[in-house]
């Protein structure tokens, strides 16, 4: 699976985009979010207020509770400031 | 239609070209947002966003709106890149065959706009830089409208 992050989601994990192998009890947002947590004090940084991060399964806004089971590419960011 | 670039826009060609050949139109809704310094704090805004889903979303947001109104055409150009105070950031027209339904569809796509389209300002001035924070200003407006029957959420 293929993770994007965005702003400064970006910069405090260090990373625009990965590959990697989520473990197969993971099924959620939320539950990636706190997985991804677990990866090293960059990742449990970038998503300690996990509460204000935006997700984007398959580059379409999805809640916390949305199943990423077959997805492809999941974003994580804080909320848009465009316009 | 859509766009997303790092270019300036020309209200007028765009507005121009929008029309042409066309004699359906009876009124038509421009919006410009500029970057904004009211205290003398900001150098320079760079508008990061989401390549792929910054599209997505934009089409989405405009076909949207003409499920709403009856617009006879639309446009959403917005610039990526860095901006200094005074410039263009984004640029929104709406035509349609009487002018209530234009006023309405600009304000529509700029609400959504500022709230679902996946672009970050992070501002840079004397005192370092910063990402600028969402506003809950902007997410009232957005809720302002009903959500479509058919909406996801």
């Amino acid at each position: 699976m293929r993770l994007l992050y965005f702003a400064w989601v970006k910069e405090k994990t260090g990373i625009a985009a990965e590959e990697v192998d989520v473990p197969g009890h993971v099924a959620t947002v939320a539950e990636l979010i706190a997985w991804l947590k677990t990866r090293g004090p960059e990742f449990a940084n970038a998503f300690e207020r996990a509460e204000v991060i935006r997700a984007a399964i398959d580059q379409s806004h999805a809640r916390h509770d949305a199943k990423i089971g077959g997805a492809h590419e999941i974003a994580f960011f804080p909320p848009v400031t465009g316009g | 239609m859509i766009r997303v670039q790092k270019d300036d826009f020309d209200i007028g060609a765009e507005i121009a070209a929008l029309k042409a050949k066309r004699t359906d139109i009876g009124a038509i809704v421009t919006f410009t947002g500029t970057v904004r310094d009211q205290d003398g704090t900001i150098g320079e805004m760079t508008l990061e966003h989401y390549p792929g889903m910054t599209e997505a979303e934009l089409a989405r947001i405009e076909q949207d709106a003409h499920a709403r109104w009856p617009l006879q055409a639309s446009l959403i150009v917005h610039r990526t890149g860095t901006l200094k105070p005074g410039d263009n950031i984004v640029l929104v027209v709406t035509a349609s065959a009487h002018r209530d339904a234009a006023f309405e569809a600009a304000k529509f796509l700029m609400d959504y706009l500022k709230t679902s389209a996946p672009f970050w300002k992070r501002e840079t001035g004397p005192q370092g830089s910063r990402w600028v924070e969402a506003k809950a200003d902007d997410e009232a407006a957005r809720t302002r409208w009903s959500p479509r029957k058919d909406a996801a959420e």
